[in-house]
């Protein structure tokens, strides 16, 4: 378990400052689009001055951790696929913020910070992005294939990981632990079949099942207008209560999956969320992301919606946190991924006779068959 | 309980292989509340082949649970149940609508604990009846052991009499393991002698381990499924004209139980595969591949033979049907022209 000293900072920072800072305040927040709701999540919200320290410094911890990554993918120490979420980090955190650490989470490829906002530390997710032993999956995974406690990955099928979203709310309800699951998807993927075969079974046999649809407006290089007949994501599920939602500001994530959360726990049934968002870059490291889009509307979201931004705005303009004390969680942020980014730099990679390890599990060690019929890798559970 | 089980004379159970998986089933319901049941007919209709037959009167909705028609949706969503703890029985009212659904027993289920390293396990059975019917047509008539027999993180099996399907049902829902179970549905009606170690709760048959069901010197036959009681029968004819044959009841496709076939292959130097499925890159094109891989290529005195399925898709009409599928005298054959007979 990392040492979390920043929170022992963050401690003594609220302490110290309390003398000058406000504890809280309240914001006005979007109004959900509803379908097939006679009300929705609350406009206003209260945010304490610990909750948005917590929040800021986690939306800029997967920001630069972002960012690194992708400096290291053109350093060529991460290989393969990097699909990056900089400028979604409302969603992770948000989402994050509305749940308990006993709530579950399944989401697509997408999904770096989701991995970090379900508990797993930067070393261990840049350390399986560079494909290493000291990865989150001992470097069998990769950027697609992170798994942690109640954190189902990292799915690179489109679409699949849907059903099995509901399965896991299956399983919530059969424990009756009154849990719920997080089920996420993009707007690219919300037209697959089997996203459909899921919202039929969840709703007639009530699963406790948040899906949520992360609409970026491009499947990869194709715009929502030429992917899909209907864009009303948060409408789709049909039969399926749905709330539109405003992607780029936490607190509006943050009430709608409070809101959510508390539908799908009441038994009845699940519920829809479509968070707007929007993705910096384009949709994995190979895409340049303007071929499809303008570099002026990426700039324009940058500049009057980055997530981050809005956030510390708020906190400055309410007393919430002074600008030095954020630049201050910004320079520990920097340090912190630059130590795990010198980790997953210089760790090495899985030793060769782990290559057959876990292909079953809780069985006796059996031989693999490697290259040819003399290359024999022991296989251990 | 072994000790006072062998002391009480019990007379020998005939019992059905559809019977046998119920049995297995439902033994393993009782035995442990994570254990659940779902596909399309499995409750309320006692299950299409009935094998399910009174499991959902005994253990209501929350265990025996009736699907829509949505493979790829029921198969994600029993796999996501096991990723989450329960342990699943996801029933494919046969393996040809597992098609739908086959990239969520891949790359969902089978693939997942290596792709986690190790954090992961999927306890999950998949069932249902696999490869040819009676008149069921093109469409409803493939055998999918080569497919899924062709993955690592599954395991396979393909049970042949009665024992095989209770005690196989039985391990493959205690296997923390992603299981395919084969069953065929012109076994479920057949009749088996069960011995008193099968009529346990805790009866179980060993992934992983080929059953030698009949004892010979001259030549080795492999198979699988149905076609097993299509080998021992050959054999009965080919014993009255003093040819020997030692008949093996894989019982499980994967992991393969190579060890026992090399071992009689060394013994008898002759083999002959036998399947069900498709000639081409299937289970028999992968047991040949192995013998000359191993000790026993050295033994043999004639080239490995196979008998398969023919290579078409399966049709209709019931004299090409009857030729598409292995029958005893086309194993007669294969086995005389090994023998050189």
């Amino acid at each position: 378990m990392e040492e979390k000293s920043w929170e022992r900072q963050q401690a003594s920072r609220v302490l110290v400052a309390s003398r000058s800072f406000a504890n809280d305040a309240t914001f006005e927040i979007k109004k959900c689009d509803l379908h097939r709701l006679e009300e929705g999540p609350p406009v206003t919200t209260v945010l304490t001055r610990e909750d948005g320290l917590r929040y800021y410094r986690m939306m800029q911890t997967v920001r630069r951790m972002e960012l690194k990554a992708d400096q290291l993918y053109k350093q060529k120490i991460i290989r393969g696929f990097c699909h990056l979420c900089d400028g979604q980090e409302a969603c992770c955190v948000g989402l994050e913020a509305g749940i308990n650490p006993t709530d579950h989470l399944i989401t697509a490829y997408r999904a770096h910070g989701f991995t970090f906002t379900r508990g797993l530390s930067v070393r261990e997710i840049l350390a399986e992005l560079t494909g290493r032993r000291g990865g989150c999956a001992k470097g069998k995974g990769g950027s697609m294939h992170m798994y942690a406690k109640n954190f189902y990955g990292g799915n690179g099928i489109v679409g699949a990981q849907v059903p099995l979203g509901a399965g896991i709310a299956l399983a919530c309800k059969y424990f009756g632990k009154d849990e719920v699951c997080l089920t996420l998807y993009g707007d690219g993927a919300a037209n697959q079949g089997q996203i459909f075969e899921a919202y039929n079974m969840a709703a007639l046999w009530k699963l406790p099942c948040i899906f949520i649809c992360e609409n970026n407006r491009y499947g990869m290089g194709t715009s929502v207008e030429r992917a899909a007949a209907s864009t009303d994501y948060y409408k789709r599920g049909d039969f399926i209560p749905g709330l539109r939602v405003d992607g780029m500001d936490i607190l509006c994530v943050r009430e709608a999956t409070r809101f959510a959360a508390a539908y799908c726990r009441s038994g009845k049934g699940p519920i829809l969320m479509e968070l707007q968002t929007y993705r910096y870059h384009g949709h994995s490291m190979s895409d340049p992301g303007v071929s499809y889009r303008t570099r002026e509307e990426i700039q324009e979201v940058r500049s009057k919606s980055d997530p981050i931004m809005l956030l510390k705005d708020r906190m400055v303009n309410s007393n919430l946190a002074s600008v030095e004390e954020l630049k201050e969680i910004d320079v520990e942020v920097r340090k912190e991924i630059e130590d795990a980014a010198q980790f997953a730099t210089a760790d090495p990679e899985p030793p060769l006779e782990e290559l057959g390890h876990h292909i079953y599990s809780s069985d006796p060690p059996f031989e693999v068959r490697g290259a040819n019929q003399w290359i024999k890798f022991k296989s251990i559970s | 309980m072994a000790a006072v089980s062998g002391l009480v004379r019990r007379p020998l159970e005939q019992v059905t292989v559809r019977e046998a998986i119920n049995q297995g089933m439902d033994e393993e319901l009782e035995r442990d509340e994570k254990v659940f049941l779902l596909g399309e007919e499995v409750a309320q209709y006692d299950g299409a082949y009935k094998v399910s037959r009174g499991l959902w009167k005994k253990y209501g909705d929350k265990r025996i649970i009736d699907t829509p028609i949505s493979e790829m949706g029921f198969a994600g969503i029993a796999v996501g149940a096991a990723m989450a703890g329960l342990r699943p029985i996801c029933e494919f009212m046969t393996f040809n609508f597992s098609m739908q659904a086959i990239d969520q027993v891949i790359n969902s289920a089978a693939k997942t604990y290596y792709m986690s390293g190790g954090l992961q396990p999927v306890p999950i059975v998949f069932r249902g009846p696999n490869g040819a019917s009676a008149g069921v047509a093109a469409q409803h008539s493939q055998c999918f052991a080569a497919w899924y027999g062709h993955c690592p993180g599954l395991k396979v099996v393909s049970p042949w009499n009665s024992e095989d399907a209770k005690g196989l049902i039985k391990s493959a829902i205690r296997d923390n393991n992603p299981v395919v179970v084969l069953e065929n549905e012109l076994m479920y009606g057949v009749p088996f002698e069960f011995s008193s170690e099968a009529q346990s709760k805790d009866f179980l048959v060993p992934i992983g381990k080929a059953k030698i069901e009949r004892q010979g010197t001259h030549i080795t036959v492999v198979s699988h499924s149905r076609p097993v009681g299509h080998c021992l029968e050959a054999a009965t004819v080919l014993s009255k004209e003093g040819i020997e044959c030692e008949v093996i009841n894989m019982r499980t496709i994967r992991p393969m139980d190579i060890e026992t076939i090399e071992a009689s292959v060394v013994k008898t130097n002759h083999l002959v595969t036998v399947e069900g499925g498709w000639p081409q890159f299937g289970v028999g094109a992968e047991i040949c591949a192995r013998i000359m891989e191993g000790p026993a290529f050295n033994f043999l005195d004639a080239p490995a033979v196979r008998v398969t399925g023919a290579d078409v898709p399966m049709p209709y009409a019931k004299i090409l049907e009857d030729n598409s599928v292995p029958q005893v005298k086309d194993i007669i054959f294969a086995i005389k022209k090994t023998l050189n007979i």
